[in-house]
């Protein structure tokens, strides 16, 4: 059966990785081809590539180191940040990626997602998540997590998976950089409302989070993370052989 | 030299790529004549069967590639490619395919549990016919990356099974004529691996 996948996400900027908490005070970690070939080797079952600014300043993303790491990492690449049209998918997919992913280019444009789905695939779009909880309820934001959109995040997922979305990337960012586990709540309710493949990311500290990510959403099929991979704090063989004596299949 | 087939779907790029890294001259093409050059050719695809065999038809290279599967030279499909290679598919209606494998893609909606995601996307490992000379750097139990929401069921041509609800073919070889369901040029080690057998496959 299919296995549960390990996601390292590269936030890049200016050519170089970087990964903040709660997306503020940046560091720069590594360069995106050394970092995406070493994920590659150690058996990261797909990459993320994110360009975290693109979206607020409406940068044009790096396509040409996108190009690099594509002719020499032969694993599932996605690419997101600043995809507002068809023409931003046809750009990063012609440099290999294999998956897009839309967030604020979503909630500006919802067609955007059964334009692309049309065009490319379902199995090609991936919609990104930004969740807080406000007011006791699941909020959508946009700009990196920055703007509070009003919008409800359960129904706004369905909605789009509706319109074509193939996988979806949920990011808390109650958790994200807190690093004390996976936010099972959201995710849950994330898994039960959509029948897509969904991602787990914001706040894995440990490969213990991993663990009971899938214990608890036996049905979750991938957590994503960024600087436990990035600064060696967790190792992906030590993490899947830990899975494994967990009875969870992995590659 | 292996050429890969272009023939205006889908992008190319990772599976170039692919080859060059196992160290192989690659040159994606639409030319009748580099195709016939070629040692070995790569049928690629992604997206919808009934218009990839229309696009692929348009070009009249269905017939280069026939031609040269016919002396003999070793042909591989990928993905759809693979699916393309089959008599027939099921997608959105009933469409012929370039009937060099025998048998019939089918979607996994009706024939697998409904709980499983479709379409079958991710790693799965694969059960070879370990023996044969294009899976030697190979083993069962390795695991590919799958796309796909339709399938051709296990035949005498399957020479790879995997599992997803049901079992099916993740590759098919007859002859010369080989097939993968799965992407060899997303599969990590495992996938360049096969990519080497087939690239050292005599004919």
């Amino acid at each position: 059966m299919i296995t549960k996948r390990i996601i390292p996400c590269l936030d890049v900027k200016n050519g170089r990785v970087v990964k903040g908490t709660n997306f503020k005070n940046l560091n720069d970690v590594s360069s995106p081809v050394e970092l995406a070939k070493y994920y590659s080797e150690c058996g990261a079952d797909e990459l993320v590539f994110y360009d975290i600014t693109a979206s607020y300043e409406g940068r044009q993303l790096f396509t040409d180191i996108l190009k690099e790491v594509a002719s020499q990492i032969f694993i599932p690449l996605t690419v997101g940040g600043g995809i507002n049209t068809v023409e931003d998918f046809d750009r990063v997919l012609k440099c290999g990626a294999d998956k897009v992913s839309v967030n604020s280019g979503a909630i500006k444009n919802p067609d955007l997602i059964s334009q692309a789905a049309r065009l490319y695939g379902n199995q090609c779009v991936v919609l990104s998540a930004d969740i807080k909880r406000v007011d006791g309820q699941f909020r959508l934001f946009a700009k990196g997590g920055r703007e509070d959109t009003g919008i409800e995040a359960i129904g706004w997922i369905k909605k789009c998976v509706e319109m074509g979305a193939g996988e979806v990337v949920v990011n808390s960012i109650d958790t994200d950089g807190v690093k004390k586990g996976f936010d099972i709540e959201m995710l849950k309710a994330v898994r039960k409302a959509v029948n897509v493949p969904v991602i787990a990311s914001g706040g894995a500290g440990s490969a213990e989070d991993f663990v009971t990510l899938f214990k608890e959403i036996p049905d979750m099929d991938a957590g994503l993370a960024a600087s436990i991979f990035h600064f060696s704090e967790v190792l992906i063989p030590d993490l899947k052989k830990l899975m494994k004596e967990n009875d969870i299949n992995v590659r | 030299m292996i050429a890969i087939i272009d023939y205006g779907v889908g992008n190319l790029f990772s599976l170039e790529s692919s080859f060059r890294a196992i160290g192989q001259q690659v040159k994606v093409t639409d030319s009748a004549d580099e195709i016939r050059k070629a040692d070995k050719i790569i049928l690629p695809g992604v997206g919808a069967f009934e218009d990839a065999v229309k696009k692929l038809k348009s070009t009249g290279l269905d017939l280069v590639l026939k031609e040269e599967a016919s002396k003999g030279k070793p042909v591989m499909g990928i993905c759809l490619g693979m699916q393309m290679l089959f008599e027939r598919s099921f997608e959105y209606g009933c469409h012929e395919g370039l009937g060099l494998i025998k048998g019939d893609i089918i979607p996994f909606e009706g024939e697998i549990d409904p709980s499983l995601k479709i379409p079958h996307i991710g790693w799965n490992a694969l059960e070879i016919k370990e023996e044969l000379p294009i899976f030697k750097y190979i083993k069962s139990g390795d695991h590919v990356y799958f796309v796909h929401s339709y399938f051709a069921a296990v035949t005498d041509e399957t020479i790879a099974k995997c599992e997803y609800g049901t079992v099916f073919t993740a590759a098919v070889g007859k002859d010369n004529i080989y097939g993968c369901q799965f992407h060899p040029e997303k599969s990590g080690h495992t996938g360049l691996n096969i990519l080497k057998g087939f690239c050292e496959l005599g004919g």
